[in-house]
């Protein structure tokens, strides 16, 4: 059966895009069919990150509206042929998409898909409501910082009032996950640490994230993390989270202070 | 805590403190009812049944202090019922 997951945050900048990006790369190298999507219309940018910005031809509002079919919005991925992107409108008025609009394309694309990654965009408005409308699971992208924090916690309390599954009395699955974390600014009492964020959010984590050069070359090059440096340490990081999304039981690694080197297993068992 | 470690600890503590108490604030907000909401209807719903008035000339207004809050009422009431006030005192 496929899951609708969103990947959210409220605040703007966290790495929604990113994690989207290397989680359904991650999932779709495990053999699994994932279509992303990109719900921010007007500013996407999940084709650019997944470097597929010259091909997008139709796109989720013209589903939508009926002028393309879904297969034909659909983009595979080059490199991971269980891949696929629909991706957002670039241009078109906000208000075309609809409830019901992305009900139906939901359901369509269940019948397709494994798993079905919402990328929302920032905000609590029309856009990001929608993306995490139909979700199952929620992932909940955080940085160690105020006010990243104090939005995740906003949008926590949009998950369990305004989607489907609230609605219905039922639990959207709520994962955090922890990116840009810097170890030794944590380790010195500058950044909030793990601990810290966990304890104020009360939210399952599902995997953290260290701030690595390689993030950004990854977008720069148009590659998820997860295939242009599968071995380096936040490609590792949401390999893990894949997993425990996959609903295997991996022991979490805190992000040592080493540079590049897991050692210090973390006691906290994943969601 | 030694006055070095006090010293040395850093902002993230400040942060950590602050979030506390600003999201107790916040989720107690998100899950109340609409206070304010609730009592326009009701006490409009009480005086309604004695007295005719158009609800657009009514308002309702809740100053939070630090010690005491003050919730004002203040409903416009058509002329003719003055009298009948005046005699039911």
């Amino acid at each position: 059966m496929a899951n609708v997951v969103v990947v959210t945050s409220g605040k703007g900048g966290v790495g929604k895009t990113t994690s989207t990006a290397a989680l359904g790369a991650a999932l779709a190298q495990h053999g699994e069919k994932v279509v992303v999507i990109d719900f921010d219309v007007g500013l996407r940018n999940l084709d650019l990150v997944l470097g597929a910005e010259r091909r997008v031809v139709f796109d989720l509002i013209n589903v939508i509206t009926g002028v393309a079919k879904l297969p034909q919005a659909l983009i595979r991925d080059k490199r991971l042929e269980n891949l696929h992107l629909l991706p957002a409108s670039q241009t078109r008025d906000k208000d075309a998409l609809t409830e019901d609009g992305v009900a139906k394309v939901i359901d369509e694309l269940r019948t397709k898909f494994d798993w079905i990654i919402c990328d929302s965009p920032a905000g609590i408005e029309r856009g990001a409501t929608l993306a995490m409308r139909h979700a199952d699971a929620a992932i909940i992208v955080t940085n160690p910082e105020v006010s990243s924090v104090r939005d995740s916690d906003r949008i926590i309390g949009l998950l369990d009032s305004k989607t489907v599954k609230a609605e219905n009395g039922e639990r959207v699955e709520k994962h955090l996950l922890i990116t840009r974390y810097h170890p030794s600014r944590a380790a010195r009492g500058e950044m909030m640490t793990i601990e810290d964020v966990l304890e104020i959010l009360s939210t399952p984590l599902l995997g953290i994230i260290p701030e690595s050069e390689e993030v950004l070359r990854a977008s720069n090059i148009g590659s998820p993390v997860t295939l242009s440096n599968a071995l380096s340490a936040p490609a590792r990081a949401y390999f893990d989270a894949a997993r425990r999304l996959r609903g295997e039981v991996v022991p979490m690694i805190v992000p040592s202070e080493n540079k590049g080197i897991f050692n210090k297993l973390f006691g906290r068992k994943a969601a | 805590m030694t006055l070095f470690k006090m010293f040395r600890r850093g902002s993230a503590p400040i942060a950590r403190e602050r979030l506390q108490i600003l999201l107790a604030h916040e989720r107690g907000a998100r899950n109340q009812p609409d206070l304010l909401g609730i009592l326009r209807e009701e006490i409009l719903a009480v005086i309604s049944r004695h007295v005719p008035f158009e609800p657009d000339k009514v308002q309702i207004k809740l100053d939070r202090g630090k010690s005491v809050s003050t919730l004002e009422v203040d409903i416009e009431i058509p002329n003719g019922f003055g009298v009948a006030l005046a005699k039911a005192s």
